[in-house]
């Protein structure tokens, strides 16, 4: 069936429900009320002479940029295909700014599991009745939805997790071959670490630079001419010979 | 057949045919047989591990210069981080470093493990060297064979340059 007659069809059947239909170099779009957009799917899917069966696409819009004017802010688009059939289809259901959410299509195509996560994960529409809406592209505790247009691209803050890696790295690269020189260490909560459990290198420095007194100042500038990340041997051997 | 005229040595090593034995600076010899065997963990990550797979197949043959890949980091000397390393991924790839045992090497393959690449956002880490201390920097999008082999032999020409990398009491 073309798609202009799809769309007709749909909407002599659920006239309450379409909005507008929307065509663009050959490709019709219905747009959709959200309430009723289980039953439309699940008609679509039955109704003998449709038999839209495979999902071929789920994925949110942000239209807040849109120069044009746009109906509401967000959009949940379903790309429908008939595999018997050979047609296809677009449906656009229009969801508010405020606590945009519409019903989870799970219980049609499992499918749509993970790309009703990832329009969760990526605009914050939520999906009622998902039987696990959680992020799935981003870590669970991360702040913001990123394709929502006011996100920056850079985000607003840094990632929890990235931080307390990088201070986790600072303290494993004490235990290292090359554990880096002692001016990193100076830092609140490795320096707690170590008088545990006392640091290598700090003693091999400060015996090679001479005596006790004036290891303080040779210290610094050994570190300062150590090459950052991997050392090499040479300036091993300088520090034994000063 | 003396094997002198077989084996290539290093500069400063010396092989006494009958004997059967080597003779130089430890140095040398650990270095020797470090250059001639990186056994890489392979961290492919993106389109760059193509790349990767490619420098593996039988056209550019990295065997010859007894690279071999491993799958285990506890079998590997050295690290190929290839491709985009986002936010999310950069704790498994610590891990994976921290698994493997000394001495470790990391070369980081393509513009994105470099410096992140054309990902300038915020999910991506802008060069994995916020994460593991890099060797061996292959620049290239993805780099060709060719370019990650001269990686190859730039880390095996660090390699032979260390001194006292075999003992923690220096």
């Amino acid at each position: 069936m073309e798609q202009r007659a799809i769309a007709d069809t749909l909407k002599t059947q659920f006239s309450e429900e379409v909005v507008d239909i929307v065509e663009y170099q050959g490709q019709v779009g219905v747009l959709l009320r959200p309430d009723q957009i289980v039953p439309i799917l699940r008609w679509l899917r039955d109704s003998a002479d449709l038999r839209m069966d495979h999902l071929r696409a789920l994925c949110g819009v942000d239209n807040s940029k849109r120069k044009t004017s746009y109906p509401e802010r967000f959009e949940v688009v379903y790309q429908l295909y008939s595999t018997e059939l050979r047609h296809e289809i677009r449906l656009r259901v229009l969801l508010p700014e405020k606590d945009p959410h519409v019903d989870s299509v799970v219980s049609l195509w499992s499918g749509a599991n993970w790309l009703e996560r990832e329009v969760f994960d990526m605009f914050g529409i939520r999906f009622n009745q998902h039987p696990n809406l959680k992020r799935v592209l981003l870590p669970d505790d991360w702040e913001g939805h990123p394709l929502r247009k006011e996100y920056p691209l850079k985000g607003r803050k840094e990632w929890q997790g990235l931080v307390e890696l990088k201070e986790r790295i600072q303290e494993l690269d004490q235990h290292g071959f090359y554990p880096p020189p002692p001016v990193e260490a100076k830092k609140g909560g490795t320096a707690k670490k170590g008088a545990k459990n006392p640091v290598e290198p700090q003693k091999t420095v400060a015996q090679a630079a001479g005596p006790a007194s004036a290891g303080k100042e040779k210290t610094a500038t050994v570190a300062a001419a150590l090459p950052a990340g991997v050392n090499t041997g040479k300036t091993l051997r300088e520090r034994d010979q000063a | 057949m003396s094997s002198d005229k077989v084996v290539h040595l290093p500069e400063g090593l010396r092989l006494f045919p009958g004997a059967g034995a080597l003779l130089g600076p430890l140095d040398k010899l650990v270095n020797w047989g470090r250059a001639g065997s990186i056994w890489p963990v392979t961290f492919g990550l993106a389109c760059c591990a193509i790349e990767m797979m490619d420098t593996g197949a039988s056209t550019n043959d990295q065997d010859r210069f007894g690279i071999l890949f491993r799958a285990s980091p506890r079998q590997a000397d050295c690290m190929v981080v290839a491709g985009t390393l986002t936010k999310k991924m950069a704790p498994a790839l610590r891990r994976v470093y921290d698994q493997m045992p000394e001495p470790r090497y990391v070369m980081a393959m393509g513009s994105c493990a470099c410096s992140g690449g054309v990902f300038d956002t915020y999910a991506v880490t802008q060069g994995v060297d916020q994460i593991v201390p890099v060797d061996v920097y292959v620049p290239g999008c993805p780099p060709r064979p060719e370019a990650l082999l001269e990686g190859f032999l730039k880390l095996k020409e660090k390699i032979m340059a260390e001194e006292f990398r075999w003992s923690s009491v220096r």
